[in-house]
This record gives structure tokens, sequence and C-alpha cells, in this order.
């Protein structure tokens, strides 16, 4: 009997195999099937969700409280909308400390409080010591939207923009689940992401937080809305040395690391050194830089490409399974 | 079947291990197969180990090749 | 990558387009001088890694180069019995903790993959990146059998006999290792041996080199008249030593060129070697792809038994059935075909399902042909 494996979930290409032949056919219908990060309804309105299952609870640079926020308020942001309203879903594992629930709830206020977003209904539930892993988080979250993504617009000589430094969430949950020996210092990015959404009004094109999977995954899913390849210069990817210095290390490639705090932004030619100036502006958006551009005279429709330091070109794929560390 | 990185000594930690620098990220590593490491010297570390000195007259010969490379074509 | 440290280290020296330039330039001038392509074999997998990374192959055919991986893949020539060894001992006693490098855990066998299968209640798998975890598990947890499953090469060798002979030390008795040590220049002859190919000369896999020196190569250039290089993993470095191949073409002057001389000493590392000698000795391996090669491999002295877990448990590594029929793994190792050319590649070998080592390991290269190479399988 066929069993499900842990890489369905890993946010990989096995994943979305499963959701293209499993849940779309099954649950098919004119809303769900434009699969945009929220689901555009009636009355202006977007909608998503999300659940939270990140192990150790606690990790430098935030915790699954500001995950489980940021976390759905961006899916909502990159697809046009501002956040309004979250519904909070708890699964927690009998035995959990009640300190470390009340931590947990304090940063799930905080972050939703920052953002001006209201928690309006929940539900709690206890599971047996054992079923569950100390705690699993499914927030809901609905928003207005101010302006629709319109990536059918995208045409040859559009900029991509990273709003900040990648890989740091992806490495930091990494390192706190095993350091290895190793000293990084490296905090997750988890950060909300509600300073970008002016940029809707002044010309963005599209937008995806950049999640499980990396830059390398975003770029390939970007490649399949559009009709022209991709061609990112490796030269202008914002990266700490801190990170590039641990990848290296443990030989994980960074663009696949996840973040949960940056988004790739689609810009029209003209207007994307006005839309980088914008966000280099918010704290969150300082080392936020274009790495590269919509292409018509290099590579093929559904191709994102790298242009390596040194000069050649590399292909990206979408990642196809867990990351882990080597000696090779 | 290589991976190693060239980082730097900061400290020794006795037991034969010491903490090694490589672009702002710092491992911790056994010296116990290179003798006499002092802070400030330079090694390639693979998957842990300290496997070798980097002989830092070398790497600036090298450096300086490089440059001097259009040079090399042109003889050839 | 803008982080400005990381610009000054790697950018203006072994990574820069500049220098990439001068170097493919320096290649083609001599290039012009020799039958193209010049088919030269990369041995180890970390070098297959850099052409791939930085997109370095398709410039290197534009002056003549042709490169071929060879062998260097430690995940992709260990047998699937090992494999299959840990797995049954995972699946069957409840009180061990399997420790492993990342990539050992997904080669796919009969039995299923050391990540996927689940341990016995009580047993665990963890993945290290040093050795030395697996010994601090053993100290801090005596009530549990640890078992250390490494595959590797000269580089990785000492490493890992280290922490036997401190286990030795300590008198641990809850510590031992599973290893597949193999050895690179047996490898070298068996494929210079096995008159299939048409390789004109060798890039030497520099960390291998930092421990066992220059010295073990000098029989391909003295026997078979072959031009190698000892090469750095950086793009220049690898460059610097596939244009020194060429020359050597060139002059008709094979030699062993030692390129990377800021890390490797022509007498290799002394400490590591008196280690190796101290705690292993030499046997037959059997290599996927490759066969049995006699003198090839490593393995822990009688002495030392105790912390062999092959040894110690009784294992059965035997040779079975090959993991998948029309896997052509063997065949791409040797340098033969390229990825493409295996009947399974892309269609029913892929990362997310892969048929055999070279789609698994990280370095393998059906897996970097299948990520990196533009068009591979549309």
């Amino acid at each position: 009997m066929k069993k499900v494996s842990l890489e369905m979930g890993s946010g990989g290409k096995l994943m979305r195999d499963f959701i293209a032949e499993k849940l779309l056919p099954t649950f098919s219908n004119s809303i769900l099937n434009e699969l945009h990060d929220s689901a555009f309804l009636p009355g202006d309105l977007a909608f998503t969700t999300d659940s939270y299952t990140v192990d150790p609870i606690f990790f430098p640079g935030g915790d699954i409280g500001t995950l489980c926020v940021n976390g759905t308020i961006n899916d909502l942001v990159v697809s046009g909308a501002r956040p309004e309203y979250l519904s909070l879903a708890l699964i927690i594992e009998e035995g959990l400390e009640f300190e470390l629930l009340e931590k947990i709830l304090k940063s799930i206020k905080r972050t939703a409080s920052l953002n001006s977003v209201r928690i309006v209904t929940g539900d709690t539930k206890v599971v047996p010591q054992g079923q569950g892993d100390k705690i699993f988080i499914n927030t809901a979250g609905l928003g207005r939207i101010l302006k629709k993504p319109r990536p059918e617009k995208i045409k040859p000589g559009d900029k991509l923009i990273v709003t900040g430094s990648i890989g740091e969430h992806g490495l930091a949950i990494m390192l706190a689940r095993n350091d290895f020996r190793m000293f990084s210092g490296i905090k997750s990015d988890c950060a909300p992401l509600l300073f970008l959404l002016p940029l809707w009004e002044k010309g963005a094109l599209w937008m995806r937080d950049i999640t499980r999977g990396g830059l390398a995954t975003v770029l390939s899913e970007l490649t399949e809305k559009i009709n022209y390849p991709l061609l990112v210069e490796e030269a202008n990817i914002p990266m700490s040395s801190k990170l590039q210095g641990a990848v290296e290390i443990l030989g994980i490639d960074p663009l696949y690391l996840a973040c949960e705090g940056r988004a790739l932004i689609v810009a029209p030619e003209d207007q994307a050194e006005h839309l980088l100036k914008i966000i280099k502006k918010h704290p969150l958006g300082k080392t936020a830089a274009i790495i590269g551009q919509v292409e018509d005279k290099i590579g093929k429709k559904g191709e994102a490409l790298l242009r390596s330091i040194s000069g050649g070109l590399r292909l990206l794929e979408p990642l196809t399974s867990e990351l882990l560390p080597r000696i090779c | 079947m290589c991976l190693a990185i060239p980082g730097k000594v900061i400290s020794l930690e006795g037991n034969g291990t010491g903490k090694v620098k490589y672009l702002g990220s710092t491992v911790l590593a056994n010296f116990s197969l290179i003798p006499d490491l002092k802070v400030g010297d330079w090694v390639i570390v693979h998957a842990g180990f300290a496997i070798s000195k980097l002989d830092q007259k070398e790497a600036r010969r090298t450096l300086k090749l490089f440059k001097e490379m259009e040079k090399l074509s042109a003889i050839e | 990558m803008i982080s400005k440290k990381s610009q000054t280290f790697a950018l203006n020296n072994w990574r820069s387009r500049e220098t990439v330039g001068k170097l493919l330039e320096l290649i083609a001038s001599r290039t012009r001088f020799l039958k193209t392509p010049v088919k030269i074999m990369e041995v180890c997998g970390t070098h297959t890694m850099t052409l791939h990374r930085f997109g370095l192959k398709p410039l290197l055919k534009q002056v003549g180069v042709e490169m071929i991986s060879g062998p260097g893949c430690p995940v992709c020539i260990t047998p699937d019995y090992f494999h299959e060894a840990i797995i049954d001992l995972i699946t069957s006693q409840s009180n061990l903790i399997v420790c492993t490098f990342g990539d050992m855990t997904r080669v796919p066998t009969p039995k299923g993959a050391l990540q996927t299968v689940v341990p016995k209640k009580g047993s665990k798998l963890q993945i290290v990146y040093s050795p030395e975890e697996a010994l601090e598990l053993a100290r801090e947890n005596p009530e549990k059998e640890i078992i250390f499953f490494g595959a590797g090469f000269e580089t990785t060798i000492p490493g890992i006999t280290f922490t036997a002979k401190k286990a030795f030390q300590e008198k641990l008795s809850n510590f031992s290792l599973l290893t597949a040590f193999w050895l690179i220049p047996p490898a070298l002859e068996a494929i210079i041996n096995s008159q299939e190919l048409a390789i004109s000369g060798f890039i030497y896999p520099g960390h291998v080199s930092v421990i066992i020196g220059e010295k073990p190569y000098s029989f391909v250039a003295q026997k078979y008249g072959l031009p190698g290089a000892i090469a750095g993993f950086e793009p220049a470095d690898v460059l610097l030593g596939i244009a020194s191949v060429v020359k050597q073409l060139k002059d008709n002057k094979p030699e062993v060129d030692n390129v990377y001389k800021r890390v490797v000493r022509p007498e290799g590392n002394t400490q590591a070697l008196t280690l190796m000698s101290e705690m292993l000795e030499e046997v037959d391996a059997d290599w996927r792809g490759l066969g049995v090669i006699p003198r090839s491999g490593l393995q822990l002295k009688p002495v030392y038994a105790q912390f062999d877990a092959r040894r110690r448990y009784g294992l059965k590594l035997l040779p079975g059935k090959i993991t998948a029929s029309g896997c052509r793994c063997g065949d791409v190792i040797k340098g033969l075909i390229s990825p493409q050319e295996c009947p399974l590649f892309a269609r029913v070998c892929q990362p997310d399902n892969p048929k055999g080592p070279c789609m698994v390991s990280y370095e393998g290269a059906c897996l970097i042909e299948y990520k990196y190479s533009s068009g591979a399988k549309r």
C-alpha cells in the first residue's frame, strides 16, 4: 500500500505534483483553479490559509507564533491585498509547558497588532502526548484587494527584484535542529511584508513570498506563469557573508533555502529603479536588489537561468528533495 | 568527495580542536591531523577536520599568475 | 553575492569572470594545436560540482575541451548492500543511533532508502557534518549503540578513522563504524585499463591529494603516458588544471603537475597517512560499475574489530541484484556514456524518484546533468 512520505510536504516537486494530481482535480472550481497565493473572492476579497508545523518552535529570530501570523499576512500582501482578519486554530500536544504556550500566544498577539490585523475566530484542540509535535497552528487570512497581480502583462525587459538577503530562515532552522558545531549567529528573516503594499499602485506586476524551496523554486514557479525565460545574475543576489560561509562549509545551495520575510517582485522595466528605491527606504528592504530580468535573447520559455559569478550559465530547477549537508 | 573550505584559525580550544572562521561563519574543527597550528593560520577544513595548512606564499604566487595571464597566452 | 567580504575574497580571485575569461583564452591558445574536443576526465565529484555550479562546461566546450565525469562520488560507487545492511539494522534493533552524511540517506535500494525507512522504536537516524558528532553521541548516550556509516575517499578516510582511534583510546564500548573506504589510484588504473575510453588526460582530486601527495599518480604519466594535473576547486583552480593538461598534451610531456601547491604538499599529509597505516589495511573492494578492483579499499585492522560494525554485527555484505534493470550508472561513472545516453535518464529516473546513485548524490553526474543543463529532458 502506498504511504504518504515526508517529502510530500516539503514544498518541492513531489508536493506540487500531489496538489496537481490529487487535490486540484478533487476540488476543482473556477476560484481554486487560478492557484494564486490567495483565492480571489467576490466583493474584492482575498482569502488564504497556511499551517505551521515548524521544528523547533523557538528559533533565532522568531518562533511559531511570529511565523504563523507573518506567513499568512505575506500570502495576502503578495496577492495584492491588505490583510485585515485572521483565524487561529491551535492543535496542542498534551504536556506542552504553559510558559511556552504563553510565549507563543504573546508572539501572535504582538505580530498581529504590529500589522493591524485582528484575530476574529479560532479553535483549540489538545491531542494526547506523542500524537502532535508540541504545537501545530493553522491560520487563515482575509484581506481587501488593492490591485490584483497582472502576470499576463509581464514582458521581456521587466526586472526581477528580491526584497532582501536570502536563505536566513532556512539556515537558522537547520542549525537550530543540529548546529553541526557551527557558530554563525544567523537569525531567521521572518518578517511581515506589509511595506510592499504601496508598490501595487506604483506598477508592480507580480509578487511571491519566498518560502520553502527558496528563491530558485519561486523563479521556477514564475516561469510557469509567463511565456518567457528568466535570467538572473548570481553576483546581484543579496546574501550575507555569514550565510555564504555557512552554506559553503555545509555544501548547501543557498538558492533553495527558505525565507520567511522576503519577496520576489516583477517590476516593469521603466519603473524598476523607482520601486527598488521605495523598498530600500524601509528597514526590512535595505538589502533589496534587482537580480535579473525577463529574457527574450537567451534561453527557452519555462527556463530560469542563472549566470554565475564566473560568467557561465546554469538552469535553476524547483526544489526536488530536502536540503542536506554534504561532504563532497 | 572533496568539499572543503579555507578558513582562518581564530582560537585553539584544547583537546586537539579549534575554531575556524570562513566568510563570517565559524566552525569547530579537529586539528589532530595538522600539528602545531596557531591562531592566524589558514587551514582547509573537510567534514570537521583540518587537513592542510594554506601556504600563503603559494596562494599569492598563483594570484600573481592570474594577473599575468595575458602574457602567457601571447607566448603560446 | 553582494556581501563585501565575499567580493574581495572570492570574486576578485578565484571565481571572477575576468580570471575565468583569461584562463579560457589560455586554454584556447593551446587547444588550437590539438585535435578537439580534447576529452579530459575530472575524477572528483566536487570538481564536477564546480564545473556545473559555475556553468563552466559549455564555456570549456567552446575552447575545445570536453569534461568527462569519473568515479569520484563515494555514494555513487558504494554498492546497495551496504545501505541494505544498515537498513536491516536500524529497522530491527531498538537502541541504535545511526549517524551518516546527508546524501548517503537517499540512495534507493530494493529495501528502500535510509531516509525513508521507519527505524524500530528506540532507534534513530542522525545526519551529521563531522564523524566526531557520532563520537560525541556515543559518549553522551552510553545506553545506546552508535554506528557511524560513512563512505569516502582518502580525503575523508583519516577523519573517520580518527574517531575509531579515539574510541579505542577511550575504551568506548558502544561505538562502531560501517565504512566503505575507496582508494583513487587503483580506480584510475582500472579505468585506464578498461580500454573503452578516449580520455586524453586527468584532473586529479585536490583534497584527496592533500592526503596522499603527488607520487601515487605518477604511474599514470610514466606507465601510460597520460597527462594530469592536481587541481583545487574554485573555477580558476579547475581551469588552471585543464590549462596544464592541454599544455602537457601539446608538448607531449605527460607528468603529474600540481597546480594546487598552496594546499597540496608533494609528500601529502604524513600525520593522516600514519594514522591510516596504523589503523587500516588494504582490501580488494567491489566498486559499483567498475567491479572488484584489487587492493582498492581499506578497512579496520583485526585488532580494532570491535569498532568495525561489519564484524561487530556480523553483517553480510554480498553483491545482490542490480538496483534497476536498465540502470547504466556503471558506464556513466566510467565516462563511457553521458547521463543523457542512459535509457532511464529523466524518463524513469529522476531526482525525486532515483533509480541509481548517480541521480541521488549531489555530485552524481546524472543529478547534476538533470539540474543544471538547459533543456536536459524536455
